[in-house]
C-alpha cells in the first residue's frame, strides 16, 4: 500500500517496510501558506503595462517635437534608474525589477519642455528618485509622487529653462525626425541657447493677454507645452485604458477633471472676462497629463475609495486656483505635490467600516 | 450557466469578495464513490476545535466500526469512533497534517469483515430534551464539516435565555476545487432537507435557509423538488467567501454579525450540509461520523474524485486510491486553496475537518517574491470584513501589537483574499497571523 507515484515523479520512500508509511520526499512537496492560488495579478505587470501606455505618448511627442522628446524621456529615465540601481545593489537590484523607477523617469521626461538640456532631465531623474522615493524608504513609502518631485527639483533649479517653450517642431511640422537641436546636447552645467523663437503655452498666452487657444491643436497635440501634455485626445484615450483594465482607481482621474470643469465652468459663468472656459482649462496644460499619469499613482495618492474623492477633488480646485490666481500660468504639479501631502490624514480619517460596525473605525 | 451568470446582480450576497476560478469542473459531475477499507487506520486524539478526547480502549482491543473508542475530553470536545472493524495497535504520537506529532489510535483493519458497521437504534427526536439531543450529537463525534471543525453540539446547546428564529444550511461550497458538500446536496437531497428539520427541530427555529452558490444549478434544483414550504433553498451568487458564516447571514437576512459576535446574536442557527447529512444519519440510522465525503482534485492527480472516505485513512492510501500523484505534481494541499495547508508528507490521516485534497503542479508566487506594496488598495476592496488588510500587514511588520486591536485584527477570519488578489504578492494573511499572535502574547503579558 505504497502510494504509487508515476515514472519520474517525486520519490517516494517506504518508511516501515512493512507499514503503509510513505512519504513523499519532503523536499520535493513545496511547503508555503494559503492561499495556493492568486489572482495572477503583479505589480511588475501593472507598471509594465503602464510604461507602455506612456511610451505612446513618448511617441506622440516625438512626432510633435522630433527626437529631442525621445532623448529627453531617456535621459530622465537614466537618471531615474541609476540612483535606484546603485541603492537596490546588496538587494540583488530587486527594486529596479518592479520597473517602478524606469516608470518614474518617462513621466518625468513627458512633464518636460522640449528644449530642455539632456543633462537637466538626468538630474532631475535622479534627484525625483533620491529625494522623491529612496530617502523615504523606496517604492510604497514615499508621500510626494517621485516624478513630479523631481520636475519641482529642476524647476526650482533652473526656473528659465524650466519655463522656455518652443513651438512643435518635429515631423508635424515637417521637421527632420531625427535631427537633434543643439540646445538639447548643451554640456552639463550650461544653459541651453534654445533654438529658434522661444513660445508660449496656451495657458502661458491666456495669462498674458487673454488668448483662448483654438480647441483642434489642443486636442491632437499641435500646440506647445510639455513633451507629453499636449495631446488631450490621447491622453483621455490612456485615462481610459487605465480605468478600463483596472490599473487604477477611476474615481481618483474622474473626480479630478470632474472638479477641474465645473469650478471652472462655475468661475466662467460668473465673470466670462476674467475667467476661461471650462474646456479650455481642462484640455490645455499639464491637468490632463496629471489626472492620467499622477493622480493614478497608487502609492501616493488615497486607498479609500471616500479618499480617492477627496483627493482628486482637492487637486482639482487647486488647479483652478493656482491657474487663474497664482504666479505661474500652470498649477497642475503643485497641485499634486500638495495633495500628496495630505494623502495620510485623508486616509486616516475615510478608512472603511468593518463589516459588523455601525460606523468606521476610530482615528489612530 | 446563463441564467446564473445573467441574474448575478440579483442574487444575495456580501460587499467585496474576490472571484478565483471555481476549478470544480474535474470532479463535480463525478458521484461519491466509498473509499475501500485499507489495513491501517489513525485517529488524532484532537481532531476538532476544543479538547482532545480521551480514550476507551488500549493496545489490543477489538472494535467494531462504528463503536465509540474515545470521549469527549470537555463539553468542546466531541468522542470519536473506529472506522474500521479491527484491532487497536497503539496509542501513541503520529505525525498529522500540519506537521506536528499528536496522540492518536492507531488501528488495524480485520482483513477477514465486511465492516458493516455497528449502529445503535435511530434517536426519537420527539422525545428528547435539548439536554439529550446535544448529549447524542457530541457522543455521535459530529463536527462542523465545511472545514472549521468546530463541534457541532456546542452551537446546539442554545442557552436559555436566546433563541434561534432561522436556521442556516451553508452549501455555498464557495472554495475553489472543491465538490463535497456539492456532491452531497445532488445525491442525498432528501438527507440533507431531513437534517435541516432536525435543526428546526433542535432549535426551535420557524424557518430555514438553505444557501447554495448559483453554479451548482443541479443541487439547487435537487434540493428545491425535495424541500417542504418552511425550508427555501436559496441560490446566491457565486463569489468568495460566500461561505463564511458572517457572509451568508448577511447575503441571505442582511444583519452582519460583526467581530466577536455569535450568530445567535442574530437569531441564527448556521451548519454545513455536510453536518445536516452526519445528524441525519445519527437521528435516522444510528450512524456516529465514521466517515466522510472528501473531494481528491487537482491538475496533479491520475484521477479526480469524489470518496466517502472512513475517517483516519491517510493521505496516502486515497492518493493511491485515486491513482497517484502526477510527476508535475509540486504541492499537496489539505482542503481548499484558499484556506487549506500544504502537506510536507502523506502519511497523515484524515481527519473530520479536512474536506478534500487538493494536488497542484505550480506553486503560487512565495513571499520570498514579494516586492513592495505599491498601494493599490485591491486588498482592500476585497476584504470581505472590511479591513485594510495592507495596514494590518504594515502594522504586524513594525510589531505594533499595540495598534492591532484598533485595526480590527480581531474580525479577519483568515479567508486569504487579500493575499489572492495583491499584485506584490504580499503574503498579507500570513502576517494577520503572525499579528494575532502578537495581540495574543501581549495580552499574556499583561
Ligand atoms: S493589494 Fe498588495 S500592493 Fe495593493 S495595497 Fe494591498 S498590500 Fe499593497
Ligand atoms: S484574510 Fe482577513 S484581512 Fe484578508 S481578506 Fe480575509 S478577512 Fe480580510
Amino acid at each position: 500500500m505504497i502510494p504509487r507515484v508515476r515514472e519520474n515523479g517525486p520519490q517516494v520512500e517506504a518508511e516501515h517496510a512493512s507499514d503503509t508509511l510513505a512519504t513523499l520526499e519532503p523536499e520535493k512537496l513545496a511547503i508555503t501558506s494559503a492561499p495556493f492560488i492568486h489572482e495572477g495579478s503583479s505589480t511588475t505587470r501593472i507598471m509594465r503595462e503602464v510604461l507602455a501606455l506612456s511610451l505612446v505618448v513618448v511617441l506622440a511627442s516625438w512626432w510633435y517635437f522630433g527626437i529631442a522628446a525621445v532623448l529627453l524621456v531617456a535621459a530622465a529615465t537614466a537618471g531615474a534608474v541609476l540612483p535606484e540601481l546603485i541603492a537596490g545593489w546588496k538587494d540583488e537590484r530587486r527594486s529596479i525589477k518592479d520597473g517602478s523607477a524606469v516608470l518614474t523617469g518617462v513621466l518625468l521626461g513627458l512633464t518636460l519642455p522640449p528644449g530642455l538640456p539632456l543633462w537637466m532631465a538626468f538630474l532631475g531623474g535622479a534627484a525625483g528618485i533620491t529625494l522623491g522615493k529612496l530617502l523615504w524608504g523606496g517604492l510604497g513609502n514615499n508621500v510626494f509622487n517621485p516624478a513630479l518631485v523631481g520636475r519641482a527639483f529642476l524647476q526650482a533649479a533652473f526656473p528659465t529653462a524650466m519655463t522656455t517653450w518652443s513651438s512643435p517642431s518635429g515631423p508635424v511640422a515637417g521637421g527632420a525626425a531625427l535631427a537633434v537641436p543643439s540646445g538639447t546636447l548643451a554640456p552639463p552645467l550650461m544653459q541651453a541657447n534654445v533654438d529658434g523663437v522661444s513660445a508660449a503655452t496656451p495657458l502661458g498666452l491666456f495669462k498674458r493677454d487673454g488668448t483662448i487657444t483654438e480647441l483642434l491643436p489642443l486636442l491632437t497635440g499641435n500646440t506647445e507645452g510639455s513633451l507629453g501634455e499636449t495631446s488631450a485626445l490621447l491622453l483621455l484615450l490612456c485615462g481610459v485604458w487605465l480605468v478600463a483594465r483596472r490599473l487604477c482607481d477611476w474615481r481618483l482621474p474622474a473626480s479630478t477633471l470632474l472638479t477641474v470643469f465645473l469650478a471652472s465652468l462655475a468661475l466662467h459663468v460668473i465673470a466670462p472676462g476674467s475667467y476661461p472656459p471650462p474646456l479650455f482649462m481642462l484640455l490645455s496644460g499639464g491637468i490632463l497629463f496629471a489626472a492620467v499619469f499622477m493622480v493614478t499613482d497608487p502609492v501616493t495618492t488615497p486607498t479609500t475609495a471616500k479618499g480617492a474623492w477627496i483627493f482628486g477633488i482637492g487637486v482639482g480646485l487647486l488647479v483652478v486656483l493656482i491657474r487663474n490666481h497664482g504666479g505661474l500660468p500652470e498649477g497642475a504639479m503643485y497641485a499634486v505635490l500638495l495633495m500628496n501631502a495630505f494623502v495620510p490624514h485623508i486616509e486616516r480619517r475615510t478608512q472603511p467600516r468593518p463589516f459588523g460596525f455601525k460606523a468606521p473605525p476610530s482615528n489612530s | 450557466m446563463a441564467f446564473a451568470r445573467a441574474s448575478l446582480k440579483n442574487l444575495p450576497s456580501f460587499r467585496r469578495g474576490v472571484h478565483p476560478p471555481d476549478a470544480k469542473a474535474a470532479t463535480c459531475g463525478r458521484p461519491i464513490e466509498p473509499m475501500p477499507f485499507v489495513s491501517e487506520y489513525v485517529l488524532p486524539l484532537g481532531q476538532s476545535i476544543g479538547a482532545p478526547s480521551a480514550p476507551l480502549v488500549d493496545p489490543g482491543d477489538t472494535v467494531s466500526r462504528g463503536q465509540r473508542i474515545a470521549a469527549p475530553g470537555g463539553f468542546v470536545s466531541v468522542a470519536l469512533h473506529a472506522p474500521v472493524k479491527g484491532v487497536v495497535t497503539a496509542i501513541e504520537p503520529r505525525p498529522r497534517a500540519g506537521g506536528q506529532i499528536v496522540p492518536s489510535i492507531v488501528l488495524r483493519a480485520d482483513p477477514f469483515s465486511n465492516q458493516m458497521p455497528q449502529l445503535s437504534e435511530p434517536l426519537d427526536l420527539g422525545s428528547m430534551d435539548r439536554d439529550s439531543v446535544v448529549s447524542a450529537v457530541q457522543n455521535a463525534g459530529i463536527v462542523g464539516l465545511g472545514g472549521a471543525a468546530f463541534p457541532s453540539h456546542v452551537k446546539l446547546a442554545i442557552p436559555e435565555e436566546k433563541r434561534v428564529r432561522t436556521v442556516i444550511v451553508n452549501g455555498c461550497e464557495c472554495e475553489p476545487y472543491l465538490t463535497c458538500d456539492h456532491r452531497i446536496m445532488v445525491e442525498h437531497p432528501k438527507e440533507v432537507i431531513r437534517g435541516t428539520e432536525i435543526l428546526l427541530k433542535i432549535s426551535g427555529a420557524e424557518q430555514a435557509f438553505i444557501g447554495v452558490e448559483s453554479n451548482k444549478p443541479d443541487a439547487i434544483e435537487a434540493l428545491t423538488s425535495v424541500a417542504p414550504d418552511n425550508v427555501r433553498v436559496v441560490p446566491t451568487a457565486v463569489k468568495y467567501p460566500q461561505g463564511g458564516e458572517r457572509m451568508l447571514i448577511a447575503a441571505i437576512l442582511g444583519p452582519e454579525v460583526g467581530a466577536g459576535g455569535l450568530p445567535l446574536d442574530v437569531e441564527v442557527l448556521v451548519n454545513n450540509v455536510g453536518t445536516a447529512f452526519a445528524l441525519t444519519n445519527l437521528f435516522d440510522k444510528g450512524q456516529p461520523l465514521i466517515d466522510r465525503v472528501f473531494t481528491v482534485t487537482g491538475p496533479a492527480i491520475a484521477e479526480p474524485k469524489n470518496l466517502l472516505v472512513p475517517i483516519g485513512t491517510k493521505i496516502s492510501d486515497i492518493v493511491e486510491h485515486c491513482g497517484g500523484l502526477l510527476p508535475s505534481a509540486k504541492q499537496v494541499v489539505l482542503g481548499g486553496p484558499m484556506m487549506g495547508l500544504s502537506l510536507s508528507r502523506l502519511d497523515v490521516p484524515l481527519v473530520k475537518g479536512a474536506s478534500g485534497l487538493l494536488c497542484l503542479d505550480s506553486v503560487a508566487p512565495s513571499s520570498s517574491e514579494a516586492f513592495a506594496c505599491i498601494r493599490c488598495a485591491r486588498c482592500v476592496s476585497a476584504c470581505p470584513m472590511g479591513l485594510n488588510p495592507s495596514r494590518l500587514t504594515r502594522i504586524a511588520e513594525a510589531g505594533k501589537a499595540e495598534d492591532l486591536p484598533d485595526a480590527h485584527i480581531g474580525s479577519c477570519f483568515e479567508c486569504a483574499s487579500c493575499s489572492f488578489v495583491c499584485p506584490s504578492g504580499i503574503p498579507l494573511v500570513q502576517w494577520i497571523r503572525i499579528g494575532k499572535t502578537l495581540v495574543a502574547e501581549r495580552r499574556e503579558e499583561e
